[in-house]
């Protein structure tokens, strides 16, 4: 009690200190800063301080262009009107954005799936995709998660979430990998003909995201396809290339002792060679690009990524 | 409005159409020009952003001008240029989500278009606003001219296509056309709008620029 009386009665001299050396009492600190600020301009007409205020804006307004004061006051002005009129657009047009965004997703699942025949039938296509959140770590199927509302990258930057990865094991460069995904199991979850897996990793700018498209056999890529990344338009955005994502079909991931062999080549792949079935083309001008797009295919079918869950998924077909 | 008044605004309107055209004549803007005239859909949203971006920036700047500090002018027009592309950008993200994507860096890429700083400097820092925005309409109109010629070409050729539907039956649906694959690839754009600047100084000859040197005609008896 006595302690906080003493804190009060010790920081109001500061203050008054604080703010050069206005006599006024603490109930119109308000106009004492006014009136603090206000040696700088002459200025008449300060009949209440509310027409002083406006009146120092004219004043400031009518000085000539170039003096200090003005352009001061002209930069403030316009960077706050700005800066509403921006944060205003960003905030109200927000929720059909997300709406958009996730419309998206759907059709790029659909779409790597090679399910999607014509446009604005993305809704019925997707009625065929069962999604289900995995733990990474166990390999197994968890039902802790609502699929809508889990989102595998905020969840990687959430520590209770996600685990940091060693600089040795983040070949894809993402720092952090979120404990749980959403994977979409086309046909069902008991009976799939393709299971479609969220991949992500840093290109030559930019982090990559996208989708992998594995046949039932669990090795054969169906498709790949990204959906955000802000690669060089014309180099490393020719990810976006259906020719260069039409090469995927088809090529195998893993090789027959179940290792990650999949990689994109620099330059093209030479025909007939034996690595043929695992290699694709490298994007010209784009090795940056290229490698990690190999790098994150790598990382998310290996034992840090989905491989628990594939070998999982693979034993359970077998038996 | 007055006559003269009248008279002035037909002008800054349809001034930039042909006669001074911010593409052809002033060659400017070319690069988005290049870009996103693959299709005639995205060449048509690009010009309703840019005509937007233009008419409004100024119209705001115009308002301003005689309390715009000269030292920091350009900054003044970026700052109001740069918060209208992005207003622009998220509502092409909210309702027309797919072309924006395709447009991509584009639309961001107005700020540095130098049809809109050209402009707010020449024209909206001298003139009232209503007059402003009224040229800037203008040029973006001529601006979008070009981009509508050069996007239905590209696409009418490239693929077959306009706006989507099939106007030429193409090899790949079982029809007579093959498409032209240059059409699809930037360069193109290069010969249209160069075949067009040619067009259109044929026809006003008050276009040509005067040439840099005279080749002299030196008769055959003069050389010996």
């Amino acid at each position: 009690m006595s302690d906080a009386t003493k804190k009060t009665t010790d920081t109001e001299p500061d203050d008054h200190t604080g703010s050069g050396n206005a006599p006024l009492p603490t109930p119109e600190a308000q106009p004492a800063v006014i009136h603090v600020s206000q040696p700088g301009v002459a200025s008449s007409n300060q009949a209440t301080n509310e027409s002083g205020l406006t009146g120092r804006f004219k004043s400031v307004l009518n000085q000539p262009n170039d003096s200090t004061q003005k352009t001061l006051l002209v930069t403030v002005i316009m960077c706050l009107l700005c800066s509403v009129i921006v944060s205003a657009a960003a905030v109200l047009l927000r929720p059909t954005q997300t709406a958009n965004a996730a419309l998206d997703r759907k059709r790029n699942i659909v779409q790597v799936a090679g399910l999607l025949k014509d446009e604005g039938s993305v809704e019925v296509a997707f009625k065929d995709v069962e999604s289900r959140i995995v733990n990474l770590d166990t390999g197994e199927y968890t039902d802790q998660f609502n699929g809508v509302e889990y989102d595998q990258y905020a969840a990687a930057s959430d520590p209770n979430l996600s685990i940091a990865l060693d600089k040795k094991d983040d070949i894809a460069g993402i720092g952090r990998r979120a404990q749980f995904a959403e994977v979409y199991l086309i046909g069902g979850s008991e009976n799939f003909k393709q299971i479609v897996l969220p991949v992500h990793g840093l290109g030559l700018w930019s982090t990559l995201y996208g989708f992998v498209s594995l046949d039932q056999d669990l090795t054969t890529i169906t498709g790949l396809k990204f959906y955000n990344h802000a690669e060089t338009p014309g180099l490393g955005g020719e990810v976006d290339n259906p020719i260069w994502q039409d090469k995927w079909k088809g090529k195998l991931a893993f090789d027959d002792t179940g290792n990650v062999k999949i990689e994109v080549v620099k330059g093209t792949v030479v025909p007939g060679n034996q690595n043929a079935a695992w290699q694709v083309d490298g994007l010209a001008g784009a090795t940056l690009t290229s490698r990690g797009v190999s790098q994150l295919l790598r990382f998310w079918l290996d034992e840090q990524g989905f491989g628990s869950f594939l070998k999982n998924l693979k034993q359970r077909e077998a038996s | 409005m007055n006559a003269h008044e009248r008279e002035m605004a037909r002008q800054v309107v349809l001034d930039p159409l042909v006669d001074n055209n911010p593409i052809t004549l002033q060659i400017l803007g070319i690069c988005s020009a290049l870009a996103v005239t693959t299709t005639l859909a995205a060449s048509l949203l690009m010009c309703l952003a840019l005509t937007t971006v233009v008419a409004f920036s100024n119209a705001s700047i115009s308002m301003i001008r005689n309390h715009v500090p000269s030292s920091i002018r350009i900054i003044v027009q970026m700052t109001i240029i740069a918060s209208l592309v992005i207003v622009v950008d998220q509502l092409l993200k909210a309702f027309a989500y797919d072309v924006a994507k395709t447009l991509s860096v584009f639309v961001g890429l107005i700020i540095t278009n130098c049809i809109v700083l050209g402009r707010a400097e020449a024209f909206a820092m001298k003139n009232p606003p209503l007059i402003s925005m009224l040229d800037g309409l203008g040029n973006g109109l001529g601006y979008s001219l070009v981009l509508i010629i050069v996007g239905a070409t590209r696409e009418l050729f490239g693929s077959g296509t306009l706006l989507g539907y099939s106007v030429l039956s193409t090899t790949n649906d079982g029809g007579w056309y093959y498409t032209n694959g240059l059409m699809l690839l930037p360069p193109s754009a290069f010969f249209i709008i160069g075949m067009m600047i040619w067009g259109i100084r044929s026809w006003k000859t008050a276009q040509v620029e005067k040439a840099d040197y005279e080749i002299s005609n030196a008769h055959h008896s003069e050389v010996v």
